[in-house]
């Protein structure tokens, strides 16, 4: 995707203040954004250690399984067919519980092997089952806990209060997670007919 | 009420942070070693994260410089107007489910351009925080079982992100 969107976004650029005499404020523009580019990066050097240290701990604790223990009654409504496939709920539980962290690195290898758990029990494996469409829909919602990447955004660009979006975040990160639950639920009923 | 929020937003890292460290010592869990461990890993993601931000800050910020953001965002004005949805907010509203580096670019351009603390830079913050990068978490899901068929799941993803921006627009306003 990137590898058709970033040239044309720079040719277009050059072009259009070609056109429009921008050619200086073009240039000025060039470093600009590596200077900013380099500055977010310096800032997340520190907030990314640091949250990837403390999740670390987190991960070394048992804190994992009491977290999965608090999903199981939402994994059991969301995912009815997987009643009996106590493998695919426990890798989707880690997987949801490692975004609810933001331990994106973890989240990902944990997801695609609950999608191959899944394929397993899949009736037809060249379309999705239902588990996985809601499982995909789970991991397209942005379920993080702490949003640090915006947090230390805000913080490299200056704000009086960058923690202030935390609830806000959390306010339309669940609208939006129920929208497209629902959604799913009936794409699901749908399929039925 | 919105002292409140600010308030209990303050706590969560705070809260976050001592839970966990609490767990490591109750655990008894060498808590200091295992955070350098994990540190370090963070220093290597961002190492290998800097290219790609510096050649996507540098398309955008081309995009920004040469006028072609405000173009774009002049001739969907009209349309934005009718939601209630600020244009300057768009060109992130439509990159976002695409690519998460290069709506971080255009996140940091709105924020460097009409300011962190305004509702503009709220807004940005709120969408950056409560979205995810829809295609690119499809693609991966759906490509590592071989599934071509989706179902419309795409359909659901995206309803989900409009739903989430349209109310991190609604939050920001009350809020500010």
């Amino acid at each position: 995707m990137l590898n058709i969107l970033w040239p044309v976004f720079i040719i277009l650029s050059f072009i259009y203040a070609i056109i429009t005499g921008k050619v200086n404020e073009v240039n000025n523009g060039i470093f600009d954004a590596l200077e900013s580019a380099v500055e977010l990066s310096i800032t997340f050097l520190g907030t990314i250690s640091l949250w990837n240290g403390i999740m670390e701990i987190a991960k070394n604790t048992s804190l994992i399984n009491k977290l999965t223990n608090i999903l199981k009654p939402f994994i059991k409504r969301l995912f009815p067919e997987l009643k009996h496939n106590e493998k695919a709920n426990q890798e989707i539980s880690i997987n949801i519980i490692a975004n609810i962290l933001g331990l994106g690195n973890a989240a990902t290898p944990l997801g695609i092997k609950a999608m191959k758990t899944m394929q397993e029990d899949n009736k037809k494996n060249d379309e999705l089952s239902n588990s996985m469409m809601m499982f995909i829909l789970l991991n397209t919602a942005s379920l993080q806990l702490i949003p640090t990447n915006v947090i230390a955004i805000r913080t490299s660009l200056g704000s009086s209060n960058p923690t202030s979006i935390i609830i806000p975040v959390w306010i339309s990160s669940i609208v939006a997670a129920i929208v497209g639950v629902l959604f799913v639920k009936f794409l699901i009923k749908k399929g039925k007919k | 009420m919105i002292n409140n929020i600010n308030y209990i937003s303050s706590l969560a890292i705070p809260l976050t942070m001592m839970i966990i460290i609490l767990y490591g010592l109750k655990e008894k869990k060498k808590t200091f070693d295992v955070f350098l461990s994990g540190a370090k890993e963070g220093i290597e993601i961002v190492v290998k994260m800097l290219p790609t931000l510096l050649g996507l800050f540098l398309a955008i910020g081309l995009l920004r410089s040469s006028g072609i953001i405000d173009f774009i965002v002049d001739l969907l004005t009209p349309l934005t107007e009718l939601i209630k949805f600020p244009s300057q907010v768009m060109p992130l509203a439509l990159l976002r489910p695409i690519s998460g580096s290069a709506s971080m670019a255009v996140a940091v351009n709105i924020m460097n351009n009409y300011g962190v603390d305004t509702l503009v830079g709220m807004i940005t913050s709120v969408i950056m925080g409560s979205t995810e990068t829809t295609l690119y978490t499809i693609a991966i899901y759906t490509s590592c079982v071989r599934i071509k068929k989706t179902r419309g799941v795409l359909f659901a993803a995206l309803a989900a992100d409009i739903a989430g921006m349209v109310i991190s627009v609604f939050i920001c306003r009350m809020l500010s």
